[in-house]
């Protein structure tokens, strides 16, 4: 059964119908794409909702000088437990670098994208990412190469990214306004100089619309990252996305702060709050009018290797690849077979969508509410995780219409080792509190402890559609919702969870 | 007269390449500046070039141990929340 999707824009005449996945994931980001844009990301992990399901990128970590400091990032990143931006456990000499990505890429011919993201800034390791580079696009041509940066060095790397032929940049941009820059940046090393405060501020914001201006006046796809800091800059993000799409970038990728004190960052340590994650969604609603939002983000480290998702680093040390012959001509062979297999399923999926559906019937319906409902899935767009095992839940929006993803609520998994499930009510507890504002949850499977304090918080348990596809299964509990009239009237209070 | 870096350095080759007199190399696991060949950037810059980039409050000592860049001088994290921090791995905040 096909379902409309519910547009995060305004409709516009954008040819070639939309791009959804088996996942069901709305195809919205970049349904709106100019075609010439769409087609050289709908196959991006990183950039395609649809596509990091098939493809995935790996980043390596040659770049760990910075030439700012950010309050969210703490410059000691020496640790493998934990997942964030700006963390790695080794950094690497571009001649590892090249190995590695060529072992990777032997190994997993799902891995279309390299990037460099860190733990620093790339821009701010010129030798080293740029040598990284040159190498990758004569060894391993079938590679895409993309870089990250925070911007302040980007106006004078322009020159030198083109040449490689690097055809995506991520700016992060969290402000246009130093006053706010000022909160967020306590200094940059501008010209010899350490720079504090507005001043710096001021510098880097305008390096930063320089760069963005210079990048997209030749062609080069922008991506925009910001991190929503509330109190800081989370109204003015929404400002700050006007101003990007109008200079040019494709999309806007709103993240929430990751702040907590055990990670010795100024926030972390000063109790700046995180946002929740129905904020994070209202500020990429209203985002979303102005440009395409992304909202499958999940922060990687700056080494991580494999789906989105899922890293798979440790299967790629440095002492293990060391004893990899990688033969990658042969390599190259294998992986293009692969990719083209993953091409075609995605070009059969892509026209199947674009066929004309059926009007639906909805003239004479009663009006129902919008419901979200969370999934606990690993992949491939069905329904295949225990409760107990998710790390994370993907949440929709659904309403009579059709629906759309909202993005991904990250969790620890409530069942730790084999016979631990449970271990502590806070970690349940923490669970239920990521899932806020959500009403039905569907996993392949879930116990009788925790399905109990689900219903208790408000959140009605499903396992009936193991194995389904999302799209189906969602649509399958919104109509038994709507049918039963537990649709017509606004969400019943629920308990505190 | 010779800058020193200490071991709190996390080596991230930010000032490696800044300095004037390639002075300063990449060490495991941390970096070390050569005092014959530091001149704490006299003549070439108005302020040593490696504590001017350096991230790591402490990490860059003159001669007689004082810090360039003292802690707290490049978070602005008080040093009552610095010295919890680093004894206990967090901050409790009440």
């Amino acid at each position: 059964m096909e379902l409309p999707v519910i547009s995060n824009s305004a409709p516009e005449a954008s040819g070639g119908g939309c791009s959804s996945s088996g996942c069901g994931t709305a195809p919205d980001a970049l349904g709106h794409l100019p075609d010439h844009i769409r087609s050289k990301v709908q196959d991006h992990p990183c950039y395609s909702e649809e596509a990091h399901h098939y493809f995935a990128r790996m980043h390596v970590a040659v770049a760990p000088a910075c030439n700012i400091q950010c309050n969210y990032c703490n410059r000691k990143y020496d640790c493998s437990n934990e997942s964030r931006p700006g963390v790695v456990s080794e950094v690497m000499s571009p001649e590892q670098a090249v190995k590695k990505t060529l072992a990777v890429a032997a190994a997993i011919p799902q891995m279309t994208v390299l990037g460099i993201a860190g733990p620093g800034d790339p821009l701010a390791n010129p030798e080293r990412t740029f040598e990284t580079f040159r190498r990758l696009s004569e060894e391993a041509p079938d590679i895409k190469l993309c870089v990250s940066t925070n911007g302040l060095s980007l106006p004078q790397s322009v020159d030198e990214l083109a040449k490689h032929n690097i055809d995506h940049v991520t700016i992060t941009i969290n402000t246009v306004d130093p006053e706010i820059g000022a909160k967020i940046y306590p200094w940059i090393f501008w010209e010899n100089k350490r720079i504090f405060g507005v001043e710096g501020a001021k510098i880097l914001i305008e390096q930063q619309q320089k760069g963005l201006e210079m990048l997209t006046s030749r062609g080069i796809l922008v991506k925009v990252n910001s991190v929503m800091i509330p109190g800081v800059n989370d109204e003015h993000l929404k400002e700050v996305s006007k101003i990007v799409k109008a200079k040019g970038a494709f999309l806007h990728n709103v993240m929430p702060l990751i702040a907590e004190a055990e990670h010795g960052t100024y926030y972390g340590i000063m109790g700046q709050r995180e946002p929740t994650p129905l904020e994070l969604e209202a500020l990429q609603d209203s985002c979303s009018g102005d440009m395409s939002m992304m909202r499958h983000c999940r922060q990687c480290r700056a080494d991580a290797v494999g789906l989105l998702g899922e890293d798979r680093g440790e299967e790629f040390t440095l002492d293990k690849i060391d004893e990899m012959e990688v033969d990658y001509a042969t390599a190259m062979v294998e992986r293009a077979k692969v990719h083209q297999a993953i091409t075609s399923e995605l070009e059969m999926k892509r026209a199947l969508k674009a066929a004309p559906k059926f009007e639906a019937e909805a003239a004479d319906k009663p009006a129902t509410r919008p419901i979200r409902i969370a999934i606990a899935s690993k992949g491939g767009g069905v329904i295949n995780e225990h409760f107990g095992h998710a790390h994370e839940f993907l949440v929709y929006e659904v309403d009579s219409a059709g629906h759309r993803f909202l993005g991904h609520r990250k969790c620890t998994a409530y069942c730790m080792g084999d016979e631990s499930c449970g271990d502590g009510e806070t970690v349940l507890g923490q669970i239920i509190k990521s899932l806020e504002g959500v009403e039905v949850l569907l996993a392949s499977k879930i116990g009788f402890e925790p399905w109990a304090d689900l219903e208790k918080a408000g959140i009605q348990p499903n396992g009936e559609h193991a194995m389904e596809p999302i799209e189906e299964a969602i649509r399958a509990v919104y109509d038994e919702l709507a049918a039963a009239g537990k649709l017509d009237q606004p969400a019943a209070a629920k308990a505190a969870a | 007269m010779a800058l020193e870096i200490t071991e709190v350095c996390v080596g991230c080759y930010a000032c490696e390449p800044l300095c004037p007199n390639e002075a300063i190399s990449a060490g495991n696991p941390v970096f070390t500046i050569d005092p014959n060949k530091c001149t704490e950037c006299l003549g070439d810059y108005d302020k040593p070039q490696c504590a001017e980039i350096c991230p790591i409050e402490a990490a860059i000592v003159d001669e007689i141990g004082d810090p360039l860049n003292p802690l707290g001088s490049l978070t602005g994290i008080p040093l009552h929340l610095i010295e919890e921090y680093n004894t206990t791995g967090t901050v409790v905040r009440s």
